[in-house]
């Protein structure tokens, strides 16, 4: 029973037809947590008492960093099982997730700059997450280069899926190695962007807004991922039915 | 009202990080619809050549 | 262009199938990976010290890097020990990644690399081999040229074991990863850009381990744990790189 569910999602046409339903079902839950979330977030939770509003920021700010590692990690995770068991629809997943990881690093970093001028005086600094978040930048900008470098969607999609696999290993490598690099420095007044014991007023619209960017990647991978599959299917009749709709 | 738009005296750094945010989603529905509506045109003018080549 | 090596002949013949026969069966497969991998290790030596110019490049490199530091920020000499771990390990790290573009290039154009993935032996037992003898002829050199360098930044002469020491696990580590970026990017023109920036970002335990391990030699302390760190991230990359190199490798070549 699960073999056969397994088995159709490797089918483009089955995924294709999957991924035009499943959407709505993503975007507007998305929608409306974000807008639930924002809402609590910004009106209805209390200033906090060392930052004041500033630390608003944060629902905008962790979302994006979460974003950019979880989307990392299914795109490695989708790079592998393309690359082990040779299913193309897996490399589209893989190739989907690369522009939105990276614009969501982006917006990461930009926020945590953001954050930090009001909180340490300075908008950059080199402490280990905006650090590793700048690698993870990085990472995913090699994934695109590489896949955009080799003319061959196959080729390219293996490649780029041995380069994403050999990125997630390194991933908490770096990210351990960066923490231990920044503990040496450590200046005297760090401000931690995630406090370790937040009220429930505060963190309820966290998490919501957690939940809504969430919902909101799976569906802009549904919608990048029937692209991908087109791009991937070339004689098929299926698309014919498909395209002239 | 315009203690909420002033957000502690934060708001130069709070709403330009709201702002950014909003910008980086509406861009990504942007460039994945975009997306597939090329990848929708490619295979459409494919069959179209093949039909035209049989 | 192509040179001969005998090496290169005592390979296990090359098989136009994937389906070992009577004469290409292997008697026994590790013996014959290791023997493989020891030819292949000799050939790129051997091949090497053909073009003892080429060899020089990276080192030349990694002194005219050392160089530009003093004449950018100070002649002091108490400025520059503290700038010498940074110095000292981005010039390695740049050096390293100059040097790993020619890693593959000459195998891939004569078809060389190509007889390697057919030939039925492992082709990571080969990448290993081709990577430690990239290493013994960059990394290594580099390691010894690294005091040095460190020398010229004011270093006392104390600390020079230690930075050796330093240099020359780390750029194990670096050689190996270098050669899984130089794999995925076969046959991707002026891939010099792209290759830094796969490199690169994998690169950085090394570079932040390393730097510490000198910055501690520098100051007279003892510097096991970056240097265990080190050792640890050489001992993973021997595991994994060759591997990984391989696969791109096959993927670079269909």
């Amino acid at each position: 029973m699960t073999w056969t569910w397994f088995h159709r999602l490797a089918s483009p046409p089955y995924v294709y037809a999957l991924a035009t339903r499943l959407t709505p079902w993503f975007a507007w839950p998305a929608a409306l947590c974000i807008l639930a979330g924002l809402w609590e977030g910004l009106v209805l939770a209390p200033p906090d008492y060392q930052q004041g509003d500033g630390f608003r920021i944060i629902y905008v700010h962790a979302p994006s960093a979460w974003m950019s590692l979880m989307v990392y990690t299914t795109m490695a995770i989708a790079a592998a099982v393309g690359l082990i068991w040779r299913i193309k629809v897996a490399h589209a997943v893989a190739a989907s997730c690369a522009p939105i990881g990276a614009s969501f690093t982006f917006a990461a970093l930009v926020t945590g700059a953001l954050w930090g001028e009001p909180m340490w005086g300075t908008y950059w600094q080199w402490d280990p997450r905006l650090t590793s978040e700048l690698v993870l930048l990085f990472l995913y900008l090699g994934y695109m280069g590489l896949r955009a470098g080799i003319e061959d969607t196959q080729r390219a999609d293996r490649a780029s899926a041995v380069l994403a696999v050999v990125g997630v290993v390194n991933v908490p490598i770096i990210h351990y190695s960066v923490t231990w690099w920044n503990s040496l420095h450590q200046a005297p007044s760090v401000m931690r962007l995630a406090k370790p014991a937040m009220p429930l007023a505060m963190l309820v619209p966290l998490l919501l807004m957690l939940l809504g960017f969430t919902l909101f990647f799976v569906a802009l991978l549904l919608t990048r991922l029937r692209g991908e599959v087109l791009q991937r299917e070339r004689a098929a009749s299926w698309i014919r039915e498909v395209v002239s709709a | 009202m315009r203690a909420f738009f002033d957000m502690g005296g934060y708001a130069a750094f709070v709403w330009p990080a709201y702002a950014v945010t909003l910008a980086v989603m509406i861009l990504n529905i942007v460039w994945a619809r975009r997306a597939l509506a090329r990848s929708r045109e490619e295979a459409r003018r494919r069959l179209h050549m093949q039909r035209e080549t049989r | 262009m192509s040179p001969e090596s005998h090496a290169g002949h005592a390979l296990a013949p090359v098989r136009t199938s994937l389906e070992p026969t009577a004469e290409t069966a292997p008697a026994a497969p590790a013996a014959d990976a290791f023997e493989a991998a020891r030819l292949a290790l000799l050939r790129d030596l051997q091949l090497a010290f053909r073009k003892r110019s080429q060899l020089i490049q990276p080192l030349a490199f990694f002194a005219m890097v050392t160089l530009l530091f003093p004449l950018a920020v100070s002649p002091e000499l108490s400025r520059l020990r503290e700038l010498a771990p940074g110095v000292l390990w981005v010039g390695a790290l740049l050096a390293s990644l100059l040097a790993v573009e020619f890693l593959f290039r000459d195998d891939a154009y004569d078809g060389t690399l190509e007889q390697y993935a057919l030939s039925g032996q492992s082709l990571t037992a080969l990448m290993f081999a081709k990577t430690l003898a990239h290493w013994l002829l960059t990394g290594f050199p580099l390691a010894l040229m690294a005091p040095l360098a460190a020398l010229s930044l004011g270093v006392s002469a104390s600390a020079l074991p230690g930075i050796v020491a330093a240099v020359a696990v780390g750029s194990v580590t670096l050689s190996l990863i270098g050669s899984i970026g130089a794999a995925l990017t076969l046959g991707i023109k002026r891939s010099g850009a792209l290759l830094s920036l796969l490199t690169l970002p994998l690169s950085l335990p090394v570079l932040i381990f390393g730097a510490r391990a000198t910055e501690l030699a520098i100051h007279g302390a003892p510097a096991h744990a970056p240097l265990e760190l080190l050792a640890a991230l050489a001992v993973l990359g021997t595991t994994l790189a060759p591997l990984a190199a391989a696969a791109a490798v096959r993927i670079s070549l269909e």
